[in-house]
């Protein structure tokens, strides 16, 4: 059995926040402490991607470096992946490649 | 480097005090592009610039740029490249070039029997400009003669936890050492009005900040999305007001002095914001379509230098003013170091300090101000764009006169 790893470092940039930035590339299966406590990553963590620092609530405010930068739209664990399938922004959706290219000239 | 330091400078007739000299190659419709970059390319200098306009309807907002462009501090003379029929006023821009006291030769493609002979016209004539260019005064500056403008583009989850702080605090030694600053993008600043209304050295000042960013936030919802692209989702940032946190830590901590429009220059040292969201209905599409026709609105506000942070990876550099690139993601350094002119990643992987960082590109500014060349300028990059825009003249509440002076905010 293979010796579980410990993460690369996760960032707290303000007490406020609830959650953490990762400082380098981080892979499913790898411990990171979280507040003194141990969790298993259950997703790869690229390089500059958010894990949740607290259990998140369906519509509750995400805050990074004390400021909100969202709303959850689904309950997310401790650990895990933050981004656009479980946080929305309360100002403008956001796009990807896939929603704007194929819809036609523009849309 | 100190707040003292000096450098050579060319002296233009309105008292500015530019870095470099170039030598501009202007088309004023696509259908004389062709014959102003083969100009350019025949002459192959790297002070001799390619920069248009490629609509045939006219429009003010392109004409005042133009015109702010050929006369900017770091030019030294213009050729003016024409089809004949276009929309754009040639004359009123050939007059305000020559009455800056620059060198101006302009190229009317239908008068001149076309393709071949227009090419060969303009070569020599981009010869006798630059002769002429050659003779302007030299003088010296200081950092407080400087304006120096920022931006991000490509960015990513690290830009707002190195590069763009790293900038910040360089915008804060600037600001201190009597130098002008801008940060803009007032479509990638929603979510900091409150806080950027909190910096504003008047009252009215921070409520004509909110309502640039209220303007933005309408403008890019009438278009669907925001400034957020699908690269800055890949690189872990997920909504725009997450993205505008990150931007906002370029701006630093000093006091914001004042809201311009592009084309409009500061009239005194400090740290100002751009609003670059068109006035009006929605016209013309996207205020800026892509990075450099943010870098192009800097400098027609009379910046000499940009300093540019990206965690993906832009290459771009810029016609006119010098372009300094910070990497704030050290994956995308070591791919792309070629390119880069600081590693902020540093921040990350070496535990290298912010204001470390800050330091090194206040110091790399200042060498490529006294004429070193930056990354983009050594590998050619001269990147332009302009485009459709319409502005209303900013209200007397965007520059006040009466403000305190500039220091630390408390």
């Amino acid at each position: 059995m293979t010796e579980k790893r410990l993460a690369p470092t996760f960032l707290l940039l303000d007490l406020r926040d609830n959650v953490l930035i990762s400082a380098g590339a981080a892979y499913a299966g790898m411990i990171v402490a979280i507040d003194g406590r141990h969790y298993t990553l259950a997703q790869d963590i690229a390089l500059g991607h958010k894990i949740a620092r607290t259990a998140l609530c369906l519509g509750e405010q995400v805050y990074r470096s004390g400021f909100p930068i969202g709303t959850v739209t689904q309950d997310i664990a401790i650990a895990e992946h933050v981004h656009a399938h479980n946080l929305t922004s309360n100002y403008l959706p956001a796009h990807d490649r896939a929603s704007d290219s194929h819809n036609g000239f523009g849309s | 480097v100190s707040a003292r330091s000096r450098f050579p400078a060319f002296l233009r007739q309105d008292g500015r005090k530019g870095i470099r000299n170039a030598v501009l190659v202007i088309y004023l419709v696509e259908c004389a592009h062709h014959v102003a970059r083969r100009i350019v390319s025949e002459v192959g200098d790297h002070q001799v610039q390619l920069i248009g306009f490629p609509g045939c309807y006219p429009n003010s907002y392109a004409f005042r740029m133009m015109e702010q462009l050929a006369c900017h501090p770091n030019v030294g003379g213009v050729v003016i490249v024409s089809l004949g029929c276009e929309g754009f006023d040639r004359d009123a821009l050939a007059n305000a070039v020559s009455a800056s006291g620059r060198p101006v030769e302009t190229l009317v493609i239908q008068h001149n029997g076309g393709t071949r002979t227009t090419i060969a016209a303009g070569i020599a004539a981009v010869d006798r400009i630059r002769a002429a260019a050659a003779q302007v005064e030299r003088t010296s500056m200081g950092l407080n003669d400087l304006i120096v403008g920022t931006i991000c583009g490509g960015s990513d989850g690290t830009s707002g936890i190195t590069a763009n702080p790293a900038v910040g605090h360089c915008f804060d030694l600037l600001v201190d050492a009597g130098a002008t600053c801008i940060f803009e993008e007032t479509g990638e600043l929603i979510g900091c009005e409150t806080v950027m209304a909190e910096r504003a050295v008047t009252p009215d000042l921070g409520e004509a900040i909110v309502a640039a960013i209220t303007k933005a936030e309408r403008y890019y919802a009438v278009l669907g999305y925001g400034s957020f692209a699908p690269g800055n989702a890949d690189g872990g940032l997920t909504t725009q007001e997450e993205k505008s946190l990150g931007a906002y830590t370029k701006s630093g901590a000093r006091p914001i002095n004042g809201l311009v429009k592009p084309g409009e220059r500061p009239g005194q040292p400090g740290l100002y914001l751009m609003d670059v969201v068109p006035d009006g209905d929605v016209r013309y599409g996207f205020p800026n379509i892509a990075d450099n026709a943010e870098i192009v609105e800097l400098i027609a506000s009379g910046c000499h230098l940009i300093l540019f942070t990206t965690g993906r990876g832009s290459v771009v550099g810029s016609a006119i003013s010098p372009v300094i690139k910070i990497c704030a993601n050290p994956d995308t350094f070591a791919r792309l170091h070629d390119d880069m002119d600081i590693n902020a990643g540093r921040i990350l992987t070496q535990s290298a300090s912010i204001e470390q960082v800050g330091t090194e590109i206040f110091e790399a500014l200042a060498s490529v101000a006294a004429g070193h060349s930056s990354r983009s300028e050594e590998l050619g990059h001269q990147e332009f764009i302009l485009t459709y825009k319409q502005f209303e003249p900013s209200g007397p509440h965007c520059l006040p006169r009466h403000v305190r002076p500039v220091g630390r905010v408390t």
